[in-house]
């Protein structure tokens, strides 16, 4: 039963709810990083990693010391009488929690790996603006999901997103040489693209799981 | 550099989305109808005039090492003031707009005009500058928001203007619409651009 209900998050997250293109998060990276093959997928993969990560953080976050449950560490910490309700705050302590996060994750990636952060390093700055991190934690809360729920959607966000990032990088790459009227040329017709593509991810909507 | 030059050129010279291509995410999503693409665009016009003032008030205390984990707190804190304001008075439009509201916070526009802009300048530049990007911001939601509407619904702000024997172009407020009708919008204004400079 459990496995079943993350398998539903997953083929969810993936197609059916696909962040960039049905969702519309991320769509600044999608149109700035989509021009190559190698890129997108350096991209695609730094954001699977910061996403899972960030979705455990801000989960932790959010039920030890935000939400008014038995839980929360204020309460144990200064004895209140009852659980203080800190959610108001979310936004502020989540953006803080991705952006540490994601400083933090370079430093560790530049001293451990040198490869892996040649391969990465660039992209990891533009992490901390692209609202697709921010969404998933937010929607990970609203949708009340449990830990291992949470990081299950983190990572097929970003697995959703390197799909359509991907995808998009290979179309452009034929685009160059393509026959296009001049007042298109580059973003519009990215944007069009896009469009056709998310028509074919609303096919998946049918999908009864 | 006039003040309002300052203030006009968000409109239409340096328009956030036309122009930019900034703050993609909630242009995209939230204009399904004129209703949703006015809230937002008055929610980000506060932050962003919210924001440029504070930040041009602030900038000459902040260090410059940490400036940027400074204003994204300013931004979080002038949104989530907007989110909880809207949740109080405006429930069904809260509701409607759903998880962008906190994204207002990651809106690149937002954080572009406090590094590139108020970081720099003094106040009543900032916050004319504020005013005029919010207020371009609006005006391109409103653009796409107003052809999204009537073509996929018939109707402008709720009220039907096509009669009723228009069978609605249901794609149009699906997200392929959104892409589309953008991409459309964009090539509309390279080619008036492109026009201007051969005449």
């Amino acid at each position: 039963m459990e496995l079943r209900a993350l398998f539903v998050i997953v083929i969810a997250a993936i197609f059916i709810n696909n962040f960039v293109l049905i969702r519309f998060l991320g769509i600044c990276p999608y149109m700035g990083v989509s021009k190559q093959l190698d890129s997108a997928i350096g991209m695609g993969l730094a954001v699977i990693f910061v996403m899972t990560l960030a979705s455990f953080a801000t989960w932790l976050a959010y039920y030890f010391l935000l939400a008014p449950t038995a839980n929360n560490l204020f309460y144990h910490i200064f004895r209140l009488s009852c659980p203080p309700d800190l959610t108001f705050l979310r936004t502020i302590v989540f953006i803080l929690v991705i952006a540490t996060l994601v400083q933090f994750v370079e430093m560790v990636i530049q001293k451990t790996s040198p490869a892996l952060y040649r391969a990465l390093g660039i992209y990891l700055p533009l992490i901390t603006t692209n609202c697709a991190i921010l969404g998933v934690t937010v929607l990970n809360v609203d949708e009340a999901y449990n830990l291992i729920e949470s990081l299950v959607q983190g990572a097929a966000a970003g697995v959703g997103f390197t799909l359509a990032l991907v995808l998009m990088a290979g179309l452009r790459e034929k685009l160059e040489t393509a026959d296009i009227p001049e007042a298109l040329k580059g973003t519009p017709i990215a944007f069009i693209m896009a469009a056709l593509m998310s028509i074919a991810f609303l096919g998946f909507a049918g999908l009864s799981i | 550099m006039s003040l309002w030059y300052e203030f006009s050129k968000g409109i239409y010279k340096e328009n956030p989305i036309f122009r930019l291509v900034l703050g993609m995410c909630p242009t995209l999503a939230v204009t399904t109808s004129v209703q949703n693409a006015i809230g937002m665009g008055i929610a980000t016009t506060f932050v962003l005039f919210s924001s440029n003032l504070l930040i041009s008030i602030i900038k000459n205390a902040v260090p410059k090492r940490i400036r940027i984990p400074m204003y994204i707190v300013v931004i979080a804190s002038f949104v989530t003031i907007a989110d909880l304001v809207m949740a109080a008075y405006e429930p069904a439009l809260h509701k409607s707009l759903g998880i962008f509201v906190p994204l207002i916070v990651v809106n690149c526009i937002i954080l572009g005009r406090a590094e590139a802009f108020a970081g720099k300048n003094r106040v009543l530049p900032s916050i004319l500058d504020g005013l005029g990007m919010g207020i371009g911001f609006t005006l391109a939601l409103l653009a796409l928001g107003l052809v999204r509407e009537i073509l996929g619904n018939g109707t402008i702000y709720g009220y039907p203007v096509l009669g009723s024997g228009y069978n609605p172009m249901l794609i149009m407020i699906l997200p392929p619409g959104a892409f589309l009708i953008l991409g459309l919008y964009l090539g509309f204004f390279n080619w008036l651009d492109r026009k201007r400079k051969v005449s």
